[in-house]
């Protein structure tokens, strides 16, 4: 038994359960991939679903697919023309991975940085509600830093392109209870009807603290921050004013309207 | 050495000697999961299986590992038990992983598994640690679905989402409870459920750390 506490003894321990578990852990993570992928792209398609106003939440897998299928167009645009680009796939296209591809995506100046995303990707996929080829709700996708974590998720607007549909997250890790109180149905509803830009086109809608009060005539472009989460509330703020301003969604929602008139 | 019999190392720890009552661990986890029964429920699956086969996969090596690095070792079976149960909630219960967020990774510290491993699964053959740890890990069943089942049907009036009281902001006539749903509850419920405990077995009761002396006035004035 003195054997055993030898030194050559405890690295070649040390060295095969090492082993062993990295085969057990690496095995189980490539055998279960495709399943998470699938439940991974089920969960995005669920949660445009949910902001678009279609529910959501209670559907099955199956539902969650047919609906998206049936509802949702998915189209591909240049961020920097406003252009729509059709040789991109949307659904194998995949924005995220462009944005940390050099060739694919461009750095953003600090001073223009608000989001906190680093990299900007040159093509994202947005995706439309339609009614019998009548544009119901615009979904776009948006993402930016909250405290711990980048916050990712979709703001769904209306045709008039101005006013609020939904907004909701579907992955982030900021802190359960204070800032991850961003997917509180109670907070996610004080959304839909705020307005996001003012007459002259510019992004206003502002995450205000201490409450909005309802007669301020800015009301309609205000949404109570998150009680003791300050750094996720300004987060949301700054990842809206980017998504919606020029080096997002403005040029974009400038063409939209342009042909809407 | 003594001998355990399997009955006993499976049943004790949920009455006799739960580790959440009696020895105060696993607190933590107790308190975040357990709002809502479902979450509480898959926590309970995952912790009894990790602490179960951690101990089976200890015991099985226990005399083949140096004295030396035996936390280490047992730490990295731990450690690779958690992730492959993350992965497979990841594949089979997605959302239910997104609530559980970051207290599946988290079992990984949680003293109970680290507890077994080395209090019994160190010293006794496979099988019988086997059993241990699936004993420990429905003694922390037990109290965290008791606090699953307290703390939603009075803080949201449902079970499992299935709504049992009716709300009255749904025209019925049960007010919930909203400190039920936040974790300081559940310090609350675990104190009331450990002096419950304490008082059904008096053998748990632990000895007075001090005794107050009685006041003795000065002797000498000053």
């Amino acid at each position: 038994m003195s054997n055993k506490e030898s030194t050559g003894r405890t690295l070649f321990v040390a060295l095969a359960v090492s082993l062993v578990a990295s085969v057990f852990v690496a095995g189980s993570a490539v055998a279960l991939k495709p399943v998470q992928i699938e439940n991974r792209l089920l969960d995005k398609q669920r949660s445009i679903l949910a902001i678009a106003g279609l529910g959501g939440e209670g559907l099955s897998s199956r539902e969650v697919k047919e609906l998206f299928n049936r509802r949702i167009k998915a189209r591909v645009v240049d961020l920097s023309t406003g252009e729509y680009n059709d040789s991109l796939d949307p659904v194998t296209f995949d924005p995220l991975k462009a944005a940390k591809d050099p060739k694919q995506s461009e750095a953003l100046p600090p001073g223009q940085d608000i989001a906190l995303i680093k990299r900007r990707e040159r093509y994202t996929t947005v995706y439309m509600l339609e009614q019998e080829g009548r544009l119901e709700a615009l979904i776009l996708p948006i993402r930016g830093y909250g405290l711990w974590s980048t916050l990712h998720g979709f703001l769904a607007i209306k045709p008039d392109l101005n006013t609020v549909v939904g907004l909701g997250f579907y992955q982030h890790a900021e802190t359960p209870g204070l800032g991850g109180e961003v997917d509180n149905p109670k907070w996610k509803g004080m959304w839909p009807g705020k307005t996001l830009f003012d007459a002259s086109g510019k992004p206003v809608i502002k995450i205000v603290k201490g409450g909005v009060d309802p007669a301020s005539p800015d009301a309609a472009h205000q949404v109570d921050a998150l009680a003791g989460a300050t750094l996720t509330s300004n987060g949301v703020d700054r990842l809206l004013q980017f998504w919606l301003g020029e080096q997002g969604f403005g040029p974009y929602l400038a063409k939209l309207r342009q042909q809407g008139a | 050495m003594s001998k355990h019999t399997a009955k006993e190392v499976l049943l004790n720890p949920i009455f006799a000697n739960n580790p959440i009552g009696l020895q105060i661990l696993g607190i933590c986890s107790a308190l975040a999961v357990t709002s809502n029964l479902n979450t509480a429920l898959v926590m309970s699956v995952a912790l009894t299986l990790v602490t179960g086969f951690s101990n089976l996969f200890i015991a099985m090596i226990r005399t083949q590992i140096p004295a030396s690095i035996r936390m280490i070792v047992q730490m990295v079976i731990i450690a690779s038990l958690v992730i492959v149960v993350d992965q497979i909630l990841k594949a089979y219960a997605f959302s239910l992983a997104k609530q559980l967020s970051v207290f599946v990774g988290l079992i990984i510290t949680n003293c109970i598994v680290m507890g077994r491993a080395e209090a019994f699964a160190m010293q006794n053959p496979p099988w019988i640690s086997f059993l241990d740890g699936i004993g420990n890990g429905l003694g922390y069943s037990a109290m965290l679905i008791t606090l699953g089942v307290v703390r939603e049907l009075f803080g949201a009036g449902k079970l499992f989402g299935v709504e049992i009281l009716s709300l009255v902001k749904d025209g019925g006539w049960y007010v919930p409870n909203g400190l039920l749903l936040l974790p300081p509850s559940a310090f609350f419920l675990i104190g009331l459920i450990i002096w419950g405990l304490r008082t059904w077995r008096t053998e748990q009761k632990e000895p007075a750390p001090f005794r107050l002396a009685p006041q003795v006035s000065d002797k000498e004035g000053c």
